[in-house]
């Protein structure tokens, strides 16, 4: 790699391997601050999906950033794009790191998984090596270019970025093994210097994709940058090889370095360190023996860690007291917009809702209904009535009135196969429709001439009655008007044969309403249109409209103005429609388990005319 | 999670099963294991070959010079072997400085042979190394001028040309016996994810096979996804004298369970400055700086965590850590570092909330032993993490020192010595 110099620039495009929003986001963000024209990652791979995009902010926009399916479809589509940042598991990092590495226009690899096997990682390494290609990681957060571009979650937040001087170039080369030594880093360079110009975390692994060296030879060939510094760890003998390239004369910058690590010699046994390559071993691989090899090949080597901050200050100072370094000046770094969920979560700003909701509330450890808990609804007895009392009454009614709700949902559910709601719902079922289109297209016929009347029955049967028409007044009144009576009035019932449905509602009401002060009025009502036609009788929609009439007053638990509500908005359809959905269900299911075949209605059962 | 050694008894077993499943060679392998647990019976009754040959016994303890230390027990039948066992099963022995029991014993059958071979395969960075030698043995290190080497490319094959300069000094009718035996175990050591295969040393048998007498592995313990399988029911041990605390090994159990990386090592006990650091190169420079600043025999523990551990992990790994740190108070001042870097991509509030709960919990304990808390730590949300650890020292008047990404990383190594010298 000794003929690399830099590989990032403002221009520098990414395919983001494996979506995830926060470091795409934090990557847009780094472009945001650093003034770049174009985002840093030109398309995201999710493997197997057919294409779309990602929206993520760039700056104060939302830009669409492509995904694609495939690595070699996104890398045709972007052929400008040349470091491919993979976020996949350790499973399948490697498959994917060398598809991408075979794509002639992908120049950098840089492998986030921590936990890659070791040969796999060698035969990445084995790949690099023979194409030309450079590898980051695995066990890595990636690196930054200051100004630049940015790997990944590399340097943190944006708060951090701008207080290291992250987002405009420095004149100092940073390479280490921790990607969290790297950030703490960033930042004492930002104290120390003029600030980072290039900073990579080549991972914690045994076999790192590409070494220290590595990046200290291509940092010698980057001409902005003045000053190398290095943090290496115990275990391996990676620093060896920046020990032969300082002796060589490889690198002639002044190269400021310290081998953590040092602590290793107080622990008897062989002792495994957060990373996977830090392993106390031999002599040769301990941090003693490499900072004594480093100071002597010449890297500038303080006596510990905390010494590390004054001996790069030391070296920067002589740097620019020598004109060798001019320092690059500071620019003020645009700001980038709060995200509102932080800015929610810190309490900087207030939003207004969008929806309103004051029936239930699905937050807390178990739903409530209307406040109600699920466990004093299902321990305690109670029904489907009182969950309808609880969702659209918004109260606990009395037992008589939620048994009441039950028994109309019960003798609405079905009414037969040829009724209109059936028959459509049957018809759709034979065309092969799923049941949602079934049931659906039973309900849409439910309306003014079919199901619909209990709201209408109510409404006439309430202002008649409160308004103390006589029977025949009203009836004649509604004539007059052209309207029909709602309530009154069925195909095969009459008189002389009852329906039976209307005959329980009432005796139920006579036993336990307080007051049945409108189902008494819609028969008088029935009295009078009997005598015009035997099949004008009270029908079950009158009957519940009528009879809900009485349990709204007559229960003291509503006031005049919110039944008047509850009878203008449609409450009473709605048990209707709940209760029918259960038959044309019933009928959907049915024709499907008979194996019913698309019906066709025959040509001789209609009338050609024109 | 890294390169783990293996015992023997494993290493030869992977061996025999592999290189019959590869190559189709049939080893004249057999080992069997004994612990303090194992029944003599039957392990008889598994191994028939340990009634009628002579076998060897050795312990299986990832030391070598066993029969420097009288660890060896050479020709004997399987009473002689049992008697043996019994007479060190248990026993301390000091290996260079490292101390432990013996626990675990190796037996397989005696092989009488005059020639000792070497061979090795060693995992580097851009391929394998391969050392054979015909001088092996004990003395292999004095001999080592004699141990030829090669390399191997990463995704080179091991052919007759690149083995030759292994075998050049071999008598002819060896030759292709020797260098058939190397690729099959080379085969093995790749398809079973090795990154060390030692036989120091193996011989030929009466009929001309290889025989490994001593065996050493080392398997990449990341691979387990893949090759599991093919290792079967396989013990990672400790390195030999590592024995674990109970602490650590609660810790070390944790850190097997989650995706997230929690350490302990305990130096000393009673040590008076205790280490709780986020990040593993953090961690590092943390134990590090105690010791430059001349307090190593302070330095209670090694301690890191990293990988985004959720609040249940951190509260177990901090309970635990405290746990120990705070049972040897003796009225002298002790120092905790809650340690850390910059975080990259870490919620430093989200991780504090798990270890600030078990310092609520061990509030007593923390003020009984006297021990004061450092805090320096950085990155995202690391305000309302701060903020957190001043409200502890507040609420449960433990004395709790907060610093911010504003001072250099190990500032509070300092003041912890400073702390626990000046109100000694």
């Amino acid at each position: 790699m000794g003929s690399f110099g830099q590989i990032f620039s403002k221009d520098t495009q990414a395919i983001f391997y494996n979506w995830k929003a926060n470091p795409v986001q934090r990557m847009l963000d780094f472009d945001f601050l650093c003034g770049r024209s174009i985002p840093s990652v030109a398309c995201v791979v999710q493997p197997g999906n057919p294409g779309g995009f990602q929206k993520v902010f760039f700056g104060r926009e939302e830009v669409a950033i492509p995904v694609s399916g495939s690595v070699p479809e996104a890398v045709k589509l972007h052929p400008k794009a040349d470091v491919f940042i993979n976020f996949a598991s350790f499973r399948s990092a490697y498959e994917s790191s060398m598809e991408a590495m075979k794509q002639p226009t992908i120049r950098v690899v840089a492998v986030i998984a921590e936990g890659v096997p070791e040969a796999d990682t060698k035969k990445l390494i084995a790949y690099a090596r023979a194409n030309n290609k450079i590898l980051l990681g695995p066990a890595t957060v990636g690196g930054v270019q200051a100004g630049a571009f940015r790997i990944g979650d590399t340097a943190g937040t944006l708060d951090n970025i701008v207080a290291c001087k992250l987002h405009r170039p420095g004149s100092v080369g940073f390479v280490s093994k921790s990607g969290g030594m790297s950030n703490e880093m960033y930042n004492v360079l930002s104290r120390t210097t003029d600030g980072l110009y290039e900073g990579i975390a080549i991972g914690g692994d045994v076999f790192p994709g590409s070494t220290l060296s590595d990046h200290c030879l291509r940092y010698e060939n980057i001409p902005q940058i003045k000053l190398i510094v290095v943090l290496g760890e115990l275990g391996g003998q990676d620093e060896y090889s920046l020990v032969a390239a300082l002796k060589e004369g490889r690198i002639k910058k002044p190269v400021v370095a310290w081998v953590s690590g040092t602590c290793a010699k107080l622990f008897k046994s062989e002792v495994q360190f957060g990373h996977a390559g830090a392993k106390s071993g031999g002599q040769l691989e301990s941090a003693q023996a490499k900072n004594t090899a480093l100071k002597e090949a010449g890297a500038i080597v303080p006596d510990s860690f905390e010494a590390l901050e004054g001996a790069v200050k030391q070296t920067y100072d002589k740097l620019v007291a020598d004109g060798i370094l001019v320092p690059q000046p500071d620019v003020p770094a645009p700001s980038v917009p709060l995200d509102l969920e932080a800015a929610k979560k810190a309490g900087k700003v207030r939003v207004p809702t969008n929806i309103v909701s004051s029936i239930c509330d699905d937050r807390g450890e178990e739903p409530t209904y209307n406040g109600v808990d699920m466990s004093t609804l299902i321990e305690g007895d109670y029904g489907v009535g009182d969950v309808i009392s609880l969702l659209w009454f918004k109260r606990a009614l009395p037992k008589y009135a939620t048994r009441f709700i039950d028994m109309c949902v019960m003798l609405c559910a079905d009414h037969g196969p040829c009724v209109s709601g059936a028959h459509n719902c049957i018809v759709t079922s034979r065309a092969g429709k799923d049941l949602v289109s079934c049931l659906v297209s039973g309900l849409l016929t439910i309306g003014p001439r079919f199901g619909g009347a209990i709201d209408d029955a109510a409404r006439y049967f309430q202002d008649a009655c409160d308004r103390g028409l006589d029977a025949d007044e009203f009836v004649e009144d509604m004539k007059k008007k052209g309207i029909r009576v709602a309530g009154i009035g069925h195909r095969i019932k009459s008189k002389d044969n009852r329906d039976k449905r209307v005959e329980l509602l009432q005796k139920y009401a006579r036993k336990f309403f307080p007051s049945t002060r409108y189902l008494d009025y819609a028969l008088t009502v029935e009295r009078y249109t009997l005598t015009k036609a035997a099949n004008l009788v009270l029908n079950v929609d009158g009957c519940i409209g009528a009879l809900f009439l009485d349990l709204l007053h007559s229960s003291s638990m509503f006031s005049q103005v919110e039944i008047q509500d509850i009878v203008k908005i449609g409450y009473l359809n709605g048990l209707f429609v709940l209760a029918r959905s259960i038959g044309l269900i019933g009928h959907a299911l049915d024709q499907k388990r008979l194996q019913q075949p698309l019906y066709r209605h025959p040509w001789d059962e209609v009338l050609y005319t024109r | 999670m890294a390169r783990k050694k293996i015992r023997e008894y494993d290493s030869k077993r992977l061996l025999k099963a592999h290189i019959l499943r590869l190559k189709g060679i049939k080893l004249p392998l057999n080992v069997a294991q004994v612990r303090a647990d194992t029944n003599f019976v039957e392990l008889l009754d598994a191994n028939p070959w340990l009634k009628n040959t002579k076998l060897v016994v050795k312990p299986d303890m990832l030391f070598g010079k066993r029969g420097k230390h009288d660890l060896v027990g050479l020709k004997l039948d399987f009473a002689g072997v049992e008697a043996f066992i019994k007479a060190r099963m248990g026993k301390v022995v000091d290996m260079d400085g490292c101390v432990g029991a013996i626990s675990t014993f190796v037996v397989e059958p005696f092989v009488p042979h005059k020639q000792e071979y070497y061979l090795c395969i060693q995992s580097n960075r851009l391929g394998n190394d391969i050392s054979f030698s015909e001088a092996g043995g004990v003395d292999i290190e004095e001999n080592w001028d004699k141990v030829n080497k090669i390399t191997l490319a990463t995704e080179e094959a091991a052919t007759t040309e690149s083995l030759a300069p292994l075998l050049s000094s071999l008598p002819l009718e060896l030759r292709s016996n020797m260098e058939a035996f190397i690729q099959a175990c080379y085969e093995v050591f790749l398809d079973l994810d090795f990154t060390l295969m030692e036989m120091n040393p193996f011989t030929l048998d009466s009929e001309g096979k290889p025989f490994p007498l001593d065996m050493r592995g080392e398997l990449d313990d990341t691979a387990a996804f893949k090759s599991g399988k093919k290792w079967g029911d396989l013990e990672f041990p400790l390195p030999f004298g590592r024995s674990m605390t109970a602490a650590e090994e609660y810790v070390h159990d944790l850190d097997g369970k989650t995706g997230a990386s929690l350490k302990l090592s305990i130096l000393n006990p009673k040590g008076r400055i205790w280490t709780m650091v986020a990040g593993g190169g953090a961690s590092v420079i943390y134990a590090d700086t105690v010791g430059d600043l001349g307090f190593a025999e302070e330095l209670g523990n090694y301690a890191e965590y990293s990988g985004a551990p959720n609040t249940q992990e951190t509260y177990a790994y901090a309970k635990t850590l405290l746990d120990v740190a705070t049972s040897s108070a003796d009225g002298r001042p002790r120092a905790l570092l809650v340690g850390g870097g910059i975080a990259n991509f870490t919620d430093v509030a989200a991780t504090f909330k798990g270890i600030i709960q078990a310092m609520r919990e061990k509030a007593d304990a923390i003020k009984a032993a006297k021990m004061r808390i450092f805090v320096r730590r950085g990155g995202p949300n690391y305000q309302a993490g701060l903020a957190l650890m001043r409200q502890l020292g507040a609420d449960t008047g433990i004395p709790v020192e907060v610093f911010g990404p504003e001072t250099s990383m190990t500032v509070i190594c300092a003041k912890a010595i400073e702390y626990i010298k000046t109100s000694a």
